[in-house]
């Protein structure tokens, strides 16, 4: 005890208590993230799942991709990216990508449930990743005040309050989130598309994600209590209306006023 | 009213005789004789100010309403309204009684949106009514010392607004008091103090929302209501300018007295307002708070804007870089008693901008008096084409607040137009320098355009598009000759010339003498002057000048 107390002035002692430190941090994450996707990776897909989702791949995704999903200069490798990453971004259309941009954007979805699936299925086979989420925590009907407080304190500052989407940096935005549906948001929160960051189980727990759904699908549903939301931008799409719509009419009534007497 | 007659007057009816008898002890026939027939002129652009009384109105009534139902206490409580996304949300007794008047309390939030509503439309009538006030020159003698009250009128409109906007306590709210607190900081040494002072110790605290209802609810709408009753007691002193036109001059105000026409127009007036604005308030949403969410230290929004009368203030600070050149605008001085920090990036944005603007704005009317030496009363207007130079430092100054009105709004630029938010920060950065000598330039060629224009349509009338062929052979275009009001405003104008400096009584030209000699240069060198009676009847041969002299031209007007 006392040897150890001399050591402790030691000039490497910092150093040791640093590396010791490290390791454990080190050690919890990666506990912590292993156990996130090994819970996640529940899905099974059939051989023929992946045969076919593997066909697929090849005529549409492995020009960027690479073969064997390992990337190329166009796209990254999607080993281990999981078949919720797969769902969510061939599921919103934004792949296969249209274009170079800084981000991939939605469009028009090209594969059905099955072949959506199948693509899945390829990519899950190739490494563990967050798999597709369950039904029940997807079916909105969780508590909308805790996902609301959620949703502000994770997602507003780029989503907006009322999720009607905000800027980022140089081009990239995150979009506005009126009808995606709730296996997309889902998915999304736990493979951080593109310039969004990854809410893992640990961030928010699989129920705080089901609070979340329910509270963007309830605001979704209720609609706006007070009349036309002017987009839901806040302050600018107001003052805009003010300017442009009641001073507007404002100005057509005076000159109406005034060319009456003369 | 003399007291003979009082006495001796019986009315028939009793309600007669009951009126007379108030009317005996106040005299308020004496005042509707005066007041009744002031002459109002009838222009458009002369009812702003209506619109800002009005809609000043509006807000009373409305936040009268509103006081009955707020508690601005940020005691801690759990919501049970209606609104489900918010059930039990732990929050404030203020933004829980905002969410209340939404949800729980009939016609509750129709009247807060009128309210909104209203400020905004208010604000911008107010800023509408200003515009026309320079361009117009209506701010000339002797109308400058209500110029000022109209700017006092201005920075006290802005406040009334951001007070309020204050006070539901919700997230975007919050957000804005913690711009402010920031602001407030950077001032140098002193700004921790205010701060802790304002928020009764470190943000948020738990008193600045009483704080500011106190301000909202009392002191600043008291104070604009003196204003509002000095400005109009002075319109009525000054009477109202007029535009030009013919009968038209500085002794007389041509247009309806008061009353009965005016009044009752008036009258409808506020009833379109206050319908305009109900119209708005039931259809459109305005401050949807519950989308906001409780305040939190925490979270910001995207998406987070100030009330457009705020936003050029935020777009000042979003405009400034942090580092200049590789040099940090952030200092930190060792003083003997420790650190201070300077943050220049967030003070400079925040004061120096408004702090143009507003030195501008209250030295104008003298400014402009001493570089003209013009010490004339001045009741007929200018048109804005006919003073280029105000007119263009007028568009310079509304350039330079537009672009920083933009950058308010820098992010939903990028999202709709598709282009990147660092790109609109740049090109409105380089805009801030450029866009007001831009429209200096710009405004002043056009005005002179439309006044060289304006010339030769006096003097050879208005081009038809038939072309004639004469019996020798030559093609002419057919000109359509003005009638006399028409010309009349076309030529009715003062163009004044440079001046140059003048020797005081020891013979020499002061420097502040030629200063001003300078500056009346800039101001009048590049001139269009209007079409001389001479010219006039050179130009087509008739001698209809008389006819529009202004001099003696007033038999449609009545004098005062
Ligand atoms: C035109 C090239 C291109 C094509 C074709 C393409 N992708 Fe991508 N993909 C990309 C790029 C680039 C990214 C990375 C986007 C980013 O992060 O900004 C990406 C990202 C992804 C991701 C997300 C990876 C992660 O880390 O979450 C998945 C999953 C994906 N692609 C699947 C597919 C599938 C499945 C197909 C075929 C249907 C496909 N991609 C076709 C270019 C392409
Ligand atoms: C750092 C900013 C950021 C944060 C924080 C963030 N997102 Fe995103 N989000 C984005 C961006 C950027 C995209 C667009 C990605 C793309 O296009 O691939 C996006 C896309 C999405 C989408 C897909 C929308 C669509 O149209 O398909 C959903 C759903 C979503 N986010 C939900 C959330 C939720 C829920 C949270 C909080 C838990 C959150 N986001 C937090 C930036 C963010
Ligand atoms: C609370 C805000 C205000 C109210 C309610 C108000 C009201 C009015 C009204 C009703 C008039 C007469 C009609 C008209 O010309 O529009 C007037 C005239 C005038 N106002 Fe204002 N005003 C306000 C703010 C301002 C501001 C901000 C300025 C300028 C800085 C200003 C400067 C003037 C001047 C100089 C006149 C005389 C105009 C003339 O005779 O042509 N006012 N105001």
């Amino acid at each position: 005890m006392k040897a150890l107390s001399q050591k402790r002035r030691h000039p490497l002692a910092a150093l040791v208590l640093l590396l010791m430190g490290l390791m454990l941090t080190g050690g919890v994450y990666a506990v912590a993230t292993t156990l996130n996707q090994a819970k996640a990776d529940t899905t099974t897909y059939s051989a023929n799942d992946i045969k076919e989702g593997n066909k697929l791949f090849i005529a549409n995704c492995a020009t960027c991709h690479g073969m064997g999903a390992s990337g190329s200069a166009s796209g990254p490798s999607l080993v281990g990216v999981g078949a919720a990453a797969v769902d969510f971004q061939v599921g919103t259309g934004r792949m296969p990508m249209q274009m170079q941009g800084p981000q991939a954007q939605r469009k028009p979805v090209q594969f059905d449930a099955t072949q959506t699936k199948q693509l899945a299925a390829y990519v899950a086979s190739l490494g563990a990743g967050p798999s597709v989420p369950d039904a029940s925590l997807v079916d909105g009907k969780g508590n909308a005040a805790n996902g609301g407080e959620l949703f502000r304190v994770n997602c507003a500052m780029c989503h907006n309050a009322a999720a009607a989407g905000g800027a980022l940096t140089r081009g990239k935005f995150a979009p506005a989130l009126a009808g995606v549906s709730g296996q997309h948001i889902y998915e999304a929160m736990v493979t951080g598309p593109q310039n969004m960051p990854v809410f893992n189980d640990a961030n928010i727990t699989p129920n705080g994600k089901r609070d979340i759904i329910t509270f963007l699908k309830t605001i979704e549903a209720d609609g706006s209590p007070g009349g036309n939301d002017l987009g839901a931008l806040g302050p600018v799409s107001e003052g805009l209306f003010v300017w442009i719509a009641g001073l507007g009419v404002i100005i057509a009534f005076t000159i109406w006023l005034t060319s009456r007497s003369s | 009213m003399s007291a003979v007659t009082e006495t001796t007057y019986t009315p028939e009816t009793s309600v007669g005789r009951i009126t007379n008898f108030v009317d005996e002890r106040v005299g308020g026939s004496g005042i509707l004789r005066e007041f009744g027939r002031k002459v109002f002129p009838d222009h458009w652009s002369f009812m702003f100010g209506e619109v800002a009384l009005y809609s000043f109105v509006i807000l009373l009534l409305s936040g009268t309403f509103l006081t009955f139902f707020f508690d601005p206490s940020m005691a801690e409580t759990h919501y049970n309204g209606s609104f489900v996304p918010l059930k039990g949300v732990e929050m404030s007794v203020a933004y829980n009684s905002s969410l209340n008047i939404s949800f729980d309390i009939r016609g509750g939030l129709f009247m807060r949106q009128v309210h909104h509503w209203a400020a905004l439309l208010f604000v911008a009538s107010v800023s509408v009514h200003m515009l026309r006030v320079f361009f117009t020159g209506a701010f000339r003698k002797p109308r400058e010392m209500n110029w000022v009250v109209g700017g006092v009128l201005v920075i006290l409109s802005m406040a009334a607004g951001f007070t309020g906007y204050s006070l539901p306590d919700d997230l975007l709210s919050g957000n804005g008091l913690r711009i402010i607190d920031g602001v407030i900081k950077s001032i140098p040494i002193i700004g921790t103090y205010i701060s802790f002072f304002l928020f009764g110790g470190e943000f948020p605290g738990t008193h600045i929302i009483g704080r500011l209802f106190t301000l909202h609810i009392l002191l600043i709408p008291a104070v604009i209501l003196l204003m509002i009753a000095i400005h109009l007691f002075m319109v009525v002193v000054h009477k109202h300018t007029q535009y030009p036109g013919p009968g038209r001059n500085d002794h007389n105000v041509v247009g309806y007295p008061l009353g009965p026409v005016y009044a009752a127009k008036a009258g409808g007036f506020f009833f379109i307002v206050f319908g305009v604005v109900a119209f708005m308030a039931a259809a459109f949403t305005i401050n949807p708070i519950w989308n906001y969410g409780p305040y939190d230290p925490s979270p910001v929004s995207a998406g987070t804007q100030p009330d457009w009368y705020i936003g050029w203030v935020d777009g000042a600070l979003r405009l400034m870089p942090g580092w200049l050149f590789g040099f940090p605008l952030e200092w930190h001085i060792p003083f003997p008693w420790g650190v201070n920090t300077l943050t220049l990036n967030v003070l400079l944005p925040a004061l120096v901008p408004a702090g143009i603007v507003f030195t501008v704005l209250f030295t104008y009317p003298w400014l402009e008096r001493w570089i003209t030496r013009d010490n004339r009363e001045h009741h007929v207007l200018d048109r804005p084409r006919n003073a280029p130079t105000r007119t263009a430092i007028g568009m310079a100054g509304f350039v330079f607040y537009c672009v920083l009105w933009a950058a308010a709004s820098s992010d939903l630029i990028a999202t709709h137009f598709f282009v990147s938010l660092n790109d609109v920060t740049y090109w409105l950065r380089g805009l801030f320098f450029l866009g007001p000598i831009l429209a200096f330039i710009a405004t002043k060629r056009i005005a002179l355009a439309l006044q060289r224009k304006d010339r030769e349509i006096a003097l050879h009338g208005r081009e038809t598009g038939r072309i004639v062929r004469l019996p020798h052979g030559e093609f002419i275009e057919v000109h359509a000759q003005l009638d006399d009001y028409k010309r009349y405003k076309l030529v009715g104008f003062e163009s004044p010339e440079p001046m140059p400096g003048i020797p005081n009584s020891k013979g020499i030209v002061t420097k502040s003498e030629k200063r001003r000699a300078a500056l009346s240069r800039f101001f009048f060198e590049d001139r269009v002057a209007p079409a001389t009676p001479a010219e006039l009847e050179a130009g087509h041969g008739h001698a209809e000048h008389e006819a529009i002299d202004p001099a003696n031209h007033d038999a449609k007007s009545i004098s005062h």
